[in-house]
């Protein structure tokens, strides 16, 4: 597999920890309560630090002088290859949990068959990420419990959440061309296998939290091709902004 | 109880303090040693909560994935501190709803330096070495004030703290070693904070109302004075080996007291951030008002549920 397919196929894994992390970033000091901004923080960090690692692998296989920072802050929107669910915007707290198990769900079942690649380094991020993305899913589930089986107003506005993300949620399973090729070479996860399993794990929570599984035909997609929704540009507004404005400089 | 058993208690009560023991929840207190802990801690816990605000402001522009995290890590730990601040403040009979509500209606006070914006990632810097640097020097002496619960929750937050403003002169001294853009940066914010880190140690002796009766009880051991000019001595030189200039056309070496002579500090503008007419004071509130008001079928929603599976327990028992 050439370097650059490899690169791609990272940047669909690494780029959904950045994004996700930065969007759980923006909510640090007006969470809820101080036990859940602690934890919607842990998250974040836990996020950004697994970010770190494949950047860091990415920058060693490009074979220029790059390092993890050019990575994260220095590429163009399309060139960003996360899915289109991590990006959507924290609108109360109702969204900012289903988002997160509706990811979690995923990067778990993701990271369980990742440890198993053939690239040692990508086996390693999987094998320490998974611990962590474990606690992830622990802590989003318990939330869409309490959401869902707590008040008529909980209920109501998490099941908004549910609704609305749910159109995200097939993007997860969709194979680009990379993808395809990772999966040839022994070092990628065929994600087309994981979502049976995903659909009955997230129906199994949602059942036990009263709420009702969306019955949607239509859905969302181009993430994975760099076409995001317009909430992109701005998150990256941000997220850029020292680089962009004081470029080549240490920090 | 008698007026003179309750004097006997009294003195019983300083003798203990003044052996150094220390005071647990469950013994008993003078109401005024009560409340004035209950105010002291509480408004520590609560600056530990609007101080998030400023650096926070900072966390989705910092301009390293190293930075961020690290940046993340700082403002999760004064999360931290307030948990257990707030946490040690319950233990004298108040609630953390209650002491919200004192923040939230403004009956309480925070650290005034918290309104103050933070307008530059150079701040950030100067707020881990300024700001985290005097609150140390305000906070070490309480390791060993005489309320158990609270000294044991400072030996842990002066732990954290002195790594901030470890990060945050780091942070500085890279700005200055930096590009000329970089340094003017990092001069900026030096010129903006210093005063109002000097502030932060608080009102002159003259003008400080608490100070005798918080230092017989340990929550204070040196005065407000004393302390500022422990901060600029230890400060100034820090300044010098990077390459920043104080702020202070009067700041000067003298060698007869062994410390810094610096210039005067301007009081109104103390008071005017004191009396809730800072640039930030405002918006600052607003932001904690705002997260608690939001949250509140959050947490609504938590008791309902808990109190649901607690039912369900109970008639599986039964």
């Amino acid at each position: 597999m050439k370097n650059e397919n490899k690169i791609q196929y990272i940047y669909g894994i690494a780029d959904n920890a950045l994004i996700l992390g930065q969007r759980l970033s923006e909510l640090c000091g007006h969470g809820p309560s101080l036990e859940t901004d602690i934890a919607t923080t842990n998250m974040a960090l836990d996020l950004l630090g697994q970010t770190r690692s494949y950047y860091q692998y990415v920058a060693q296989l490009s074979g220029e002088e790059k390092t993890e920072d050019d990575i994260a802050f220095l590429r163009t929107e399309r060139q960003y290859k996360n899915v289109l669910l991590v990006e959507q915007p924290n609108v109360h707290f109702g969204y900012v949990i289903t988002r997160q198990f509706l990811y979690d769900v995923f990067h778990l079942l993701l990271l369980q068959e990742l440890q198993n690649s053939n690239d040692e380094m990508l086996s390693a991020i999987a094998k320490k990420a998974i611990k962590e993305v474990s606690y992830h899913q622990r802590f989003s589930s318990d939330w869409i419990k309490r959401l869902g089986d707590g008040t008529d107003e909980s209920r109501e506005k998490v099941q908004e959440a549910v609704n609305d993300l749910w159109k995200f949620t097939d993007e997860l399973f969709h194979m680009t061309d990379d993808d395809k090729i990772a999966v040839e070479s022994g070092i990628g996860v065929d994600v087309t296998t994981l979502k049976d399993k995903y659909h009955q794990i997230v129906k199994e929570i949602l059942e036990e939290a009263t709420l009702m599984v969306p019955e949607v035909k239509w859905f969302q997609k181009g993430g994975k091709q760099g076409v995001h929704s317009e909430h992109m540009g701005y998150l990256l507004a941000d997220l850029q902004y020292m680089q962009r404005t004081y470029p080549n400089m240490k920090w | 109880m008698s007026e003179k058993e309750i004097k006997n208690l009294e003195e019983i009560f300083e003798q203990r303090i003044a052996r150094d023991e220390k005071i647990e929840p469950k013994d008993w207190m003078p109401e005024k040693y009560r409340k004035t802990h209950i105010r002291q801690i509480s408004q520590h816990a609560h600056s530990e909560i609007v101080g998030m605000l400023p650096e926070g402001n900072w966390i989705t522009r910092a301009p390293s994935l190293r930075r961020k995290v690290a940046l993340l890590a700082k403002v999760q730990d004064e999360a931290g501190h307030g948990l257990y601040l707030y946490s040690a403040c319950e233990t004298l009979g108040v609630s953390r709803d209650e002491l919200y509500d004192q923040l939230h209606t403004g009956k309480a006070k925070y650290s005034s330096i918290f309104n103050y914006p933070t307008i530059t990632w150079a701040d950030i810097g100067a707020i881990g070495w300024l700001v985290d640097g005097a609150a140390i020097i305000n906070q070490v002496p309480l390791c060993s004030t005489s309320y158990g619960p609270y000294a044991r929750a400072m030996i842990r937050v002066c732990k954290e703290e002195s790594f901030h403003q470890r990060q945050g002169y780091e942070i500085m001294t890279t700005l200055a070693k930096g590009t000329p853009e970089q340094k003017a940066m990092a001069q900026d914010a030096l010129n903006r904070w210093w005063w109002p880190s000097l502030m932060m140690l608080g009102p002159t002796d003259a003008e400080s109302i608490h100070t005798e009766q918080s230092m017989k009880w340990k929550l204070k051991r040196k005065t407000n004075d004393e302390l500022r000019q422990q901060f600029i001595d230890q400060t100034v030189p820090q300044a010098d080996i990077i390459g920043l200039t104080v702020p202070d056309p009067d700041l000067k070496w003298n060698e007869e007291t062994g410390h810094y002579d610096f210039g005067e500090i301007d009081w109104d503008e103390f008071w005017q951030v004191v009396k809730g007419h800072g640039p930030c004071n405002h918006e600052r509130m607003s932001a904690r008002v705002n997260a608690w008001e939001k949250g509140e079928w959050v947490r609504d929603a938590a008791m309902a549920y808990a109190k649901k599976q607690e039912e369900k327990k109970l008639k599986k028992a039964i």
